[in-house]
């Protein structure tokens, strides 16, 4: 989709495979490969984790600055989400200004989090108007092999969860040797994930490989919440030359909330 | 639902007053405007031409090639001009959204420069802006398989509506603002470009869909009704 690393006759025979709702690993269209979330990839970082989706895997890092709050929001504390795809994640990336896909990727899992609000920047305020928290998510892939944001996504959530705020020093810093016990202020009840549909041929699939995802011929990326029974969309972006018609956006949004509840029962227990 | 009012007193799927003109940039090889309400995009189209460096250039088929942004007075806090990750990523989407019209294959080697600046912004400026390129690519006479329209479907609270203005993307009330742009394929039931910030429940996907085509439909008949009066001056 991005960049072709794979033969003509990979994509015919994945494209044939698909279409009859099968794949190379034998998973189903809608299955997702093996996950698993662990913590504390560094003690520095306020709060750390690491997502491991078959063979993907990502890290991320919540570390906290005090800073002035933006003129539109002196109230409030601020939300930045970076990173960078390392060219130690995987043989297609390189050193060097960040191509497309660096950059829609923390775009992607910042709008999630930003839009879901489930950070309660209106409880990082340290003066009004004059000195607020900082939250900044950077998120790392080590081994890219498919399906990137979903997984970055988790991984985010997680450290998030995990965060404690830092102390502060009688000078007014942020004293990160001493981090307090008290949590990054969050919408307890809400759990943004994500779920990005890919599209081969005329069959849509979740979780790809990187084989997978370098054949799909355009994605659909979803951040969402469950709020009561209702799942709340936050974020969307179709990336790719392919259009999808008006009935696969329907199955879409059907389908992006069973797999948002086939995933968040699965990790309940450790996020 | 008829019972919510809009700021601006508009219909839920009322577009704003649309403007649409071609021919702006004369030195271009096609170029229109489109304005939805206070929203003014222009666009102006340089190719098919021989693509630089070498070694970019696709043998199989034309780059599509799309630069959008603000220019630096087109809103309130004056925007630093140049690239940012949000105007390049707007560029990446428009590429998409206007790609499945255009024959490349026709153009190999080359490169088709779409140039696309929004001259004031009141929220819609990325459905503006495909708004004015598909009339641009249009008036430069590349062969096209239709027009490409787009419209940014939204929600107030709990109201589907059409079309935004910026005060309405800052709508905080109950479930607060949602922004949805869509572009489609004129006359057809292709999405190619999907966006969404904000709040909203997927079982009113469908609804805001359906409110696209609808709208879509209107977008269509002024771009057309412009091209005509293009060709005849």
């Amino acid at each position: 989709m991005m960049g072709m690393d794979i033969s003509k006759n990979t994509f015919e025979a994945m494209k044939t495979l698909v279409e009859q709702g099968k794949r190379f690993d034998g998973r189903a269209l809608t299955e997702y490969r093996a996950v698993e979330i662990s913590y504390d990839v560094s003690k520095a970082a306020e709060g750390s984790a690491r997502v491991r989706m078959g063979k993907t895997e990502v890290i991320a890092g919540v570390k906290l600055t005090l800073d002035k709050p933006y003129p539109d929001s002196p109230e409030k504390g601020n939300l930045l989400v970076s990173g960078d795809l390392l060219p130690l994640a995987s043989p297609r990336y390189e050193v060097g200004p960040p191509k497309f896909d660096a950059i829609e990727l923390p775009r992607l899992v910042d709008r999630v989090i930003r839009e879901s609000h489930v950070i309660e920047l209106d409880k990082l305020v340290v003066k009004a108007g004059e000195k607020v928290w900082t939250v900044i998510i950077d998120v790392y892939p080590l081994n890219d092999d498919g399906n990137l944001v979903d997984a970055a996504v988790l991984a985010a959530i997680a450290a998030l969860k995990q965060a404690k705020m830092p102390g502060v020093t009688e000078a007014g810093f942020p004293d990160y040797k001493h981090r307090t016990k008290q949590a990054v202020p969050l919408a307890k009840e809400l759990v943004p994930l994500s779920v990005t549909l890919f599209k081969l041929g005329n069959a849509l699939f979740i979780d790809p490989t990187r084989e997978e995802a370098e054949a799909a011929e355009v994605k659909c990326n979803f951040g969402l919440t469950k709020q009561g029974k209702k799942h709340m969309i936050h974020s969307a972006q179709k990336t790719g030359a392919k259009p999808f018609t008006q009935k696969e956006l329907e199955t879409a949004a059907i389908l992006i909330g069973e797999k948002y509840d086939e995933l968040y029962d699965k990790l309940k227990k450790v996020l | 639902m008829a019972s919510f009012k809009r700021s601006d007193g508009r219909k839920v799927n009322e577009l704003r007053p649309m403007t649409a003109k071609v021919g702006v940039v004369p030195n271009a090889d096609g170029s229109a405007l489109f304005a939805f309400g206070d929203t003014i995009a222009i666009a102006a189209v340089y190719g098919p031409r021989l693509l630089h460096p070498q070694h970019m250039q696709d043998p199989k088929q034309a780059t599509l090639r799309v630069n959008y942004d603000l220019l630096s007075f087109s809103v309130y806090d004056r925007k630093k001009p140049g690239p940012s990750r949000r105007s390049q990523e707007i560029s990446k989407m428009t590429e998409y959204a206007l790609s499945p019209v255009l024959d490349l294959k026709e153009f190999p080697s080359t490169v088709i420069d779409v140039q696309i600046y929004i001259l004031q912004a009141d929220a819609g400026t990325r459905t503006a802006g495909i708004n004015a390129a598909s009339m641009a690519l249009a008036h430069a006479g590349l062969p096209m398989k239709n027009l490409v329209c787009s419209v940014a479907i939204g929600k107030q609270d709990t109201t589907v509506v059409a079309d935004l203005t910026k005060e309405e993307e800052d709508f905080h009330e109950g479930e607060g603002a949602t922004d949805f742009p869509l572009a489609k394929i004129a006359n057809s039931d292709q999405f190619t470009l999907v966006q969404l910030d904000g709040n909203i429940a997927t079982e009113l996907v469908a609804e805001v869909l359906e409110m696209a085509n609808e709208t879509c439909a209107e977008v269509y008949e002024v771009q057309k009704k412009a091209l005509k009066a293009g060709a005849t001056q």
